[in-house]
């Protein structure tokens, strides 16, 4: 009965986080981009959810955890405490097919498989991403950093627009 | 007063903290404090909008990296300081970056040759820190090492570009080789704290990091038709930026990083 209600807690928790977006991407939440790692109910009653950053200095971190904080103050549990992880390193991997293609239709190109090259790879090798409005794979690297720490910027040049991609980390 | 002198019998407090975990894991952060400072000048100033973005990108991972390291200094220290608190609260003397990052960030050319033998520094560093048997460092390391990789990518890169590209790209990029190479002797000069943290399992034998880090930074600095000087890097005492001995450039960085901080104690926006 115990672990049947801590089951069901468990979800219901994870369903509040699923309503967290992450607030730069606002068409994923912070579960689909792989921030929070675990959920669970301290003996005293209060919800601890442990997150990892997207990169060192993402600057949204501090406001997801404060959305998260909210959300949750909001649908019946106050007093969340948000816990930080750093192993694993979060990687793009984390991010399942179908949250790829909503970065997709929201036009950001969806990151690749994480590269586990050389420590002094220069020149990407892999295969140029697919422009998220037309499809073409005639694009290019613009530059390995963008508007936020984890999108580059890219160019397509059969429908000759700009765009971003999510890096593969 | 007759007789021999009497050992001073108030023997002066440290200036600094030392316990051998707190000194490292203030030289891993403070290197990317000071070089994420270093780098966020260009900010507003890049040659070209994409470079304005990506130097800033760069500066903003060295500063969450220098964030995480040193959260983890003053936790192992155990006074009660924070993060915030080693960064704006700390004298030059107290600060164990090398001195390679605190030098000004002077031309773009200069600007890359510092950031790529740093960042060569960096991923051969902290690849060896993953098997770090500290578990908060390893992990702290192999998150860094993502980042890292992407950077040594961007400034190896304008390595190639800049000693590859025009007489005075490559005039200026081998001025700034030539005046940085002194500088990174010290990057790879154990003393007391290196051994006791190689011993403890923490840390890795820096000494023998060099040769890796020295024929990844020989290949792309040939590849771009550069040279190394000949002249043995200095600074191979322990007498430099690990040990509290800087350059007069970073007391001029720190009252322009700490000046806030330090005018409204504990303000909060």
């Amino acid at each position: 009965m115990v672990a049947q209600a801590v089951r069901a807690t468990r979800e219901a928790l994870l369903s509040v986080l699923d309503r967290v977006m992450d607030p730069e991407v606002p068409v994923l939440s912070v579960r689909e981009l792989g921030i929070v790692r675990d959920v669970e109910v301290d003996p005293a009653g209060s919800v601890i959810v442990t997150v990892t950053p997207t990169y060192s200095g993402c600057p949204a971190i501090r406001v997801i955890e404060q959305d998260i904080v909210a959300a949750l103050d909001q649908a019946g549990y106050p007093g969340a405490r948000v816990r930080t992880t750093y192993a694993p390193a979060w990687t793009t991997d984390w991010i399942a097919p179908e949250a790829k293609a909503k970065l997709k239709a929201y036009g950001i190109a969806p990151p690749g498989l994480a590269e586990r090259g050389e420590l002094v790879q220069l020149f990407r090798r892999r295969a140029t991403a697919q422009c998220p409005y037309c499809d073409s794979y005639e694009t290019e690297l613009r530059s390995e950093f963008g508007s936020t720490a984890c999108k580059s910027v890219c160019w397509c040049r059969a429908c000759r627009q700009p765009f971003e991609e999510f890096k593969a980390i | 007063m007759s007789g021999p002198a009497a050992p001073p019998s108030v023997v002066p407090a440290p200036a600094m903290p030392t316990n051998a975990l707190v000194e490292y894991l203030l030289r891993l952060g403070d290197d990317r404090l000071v070089l994420g400072h270093r780098v966020s000048e260009w900010c507003g100033h890049g040659p070209i909008l994409e470079e304005d973005i990506a130097l800033s990108n760069v500066s903003l991972d060295l500063l969450g990296q220098a964030t995480m390291l040193l959260h983890l200094a003053g936790e192992a220290e155990g006074r009660g300081r924070d993060e915030d608190a080693l960064a704006y609260f700390r004298e030059v003397v107290e600060f164990r970056n090398c001195q390679l990052v605190e030098l000004p960030k002077g031309d773009f050319a200069f600007t890359i040759a510092r950031q790529f033998l740093f960042d060569v520094y960096a991923v051969v560093m902290l690849d060896a820190l993953t098997g770090s048997i500290h578990g908060e460092l390893a992990a702290i390391a192999a998150k860094s090492l993502k980042e890292a990789k992407y950077h040594v990518r961007h400034s190896g890169e304008w390595m190639l570009r800049l000693g590859d590209g025009t007489d005075e790209s490559h005039r200026r990029v081998q001025k700034a080789i030539d005046e940085l190479w002194r500088f990174t002797g010290e990057l790879f000069a154990p003393d007391d704290v290196d051994r006791a943290m190689q011993a403890a399992g923490i840390g890795p034998d820096i000494a023998a990091l060099r040769p890796t880090w020295e024929s990844l930074v020989r290949d792309v600095v040939s590849r771009a038709t550069l040279t190394i000087p000949n002249d043995l890097p200095r600074v191979a005492s322990t007498r430099g930026g690990r040990t509290g001995s800087h350059t007069e450039y970073l007391g001029h960085l720190l009252a322009e990083m700490q000046i806030i901080a330090r005018s409204h104690p504990g303000a909060a926006w």
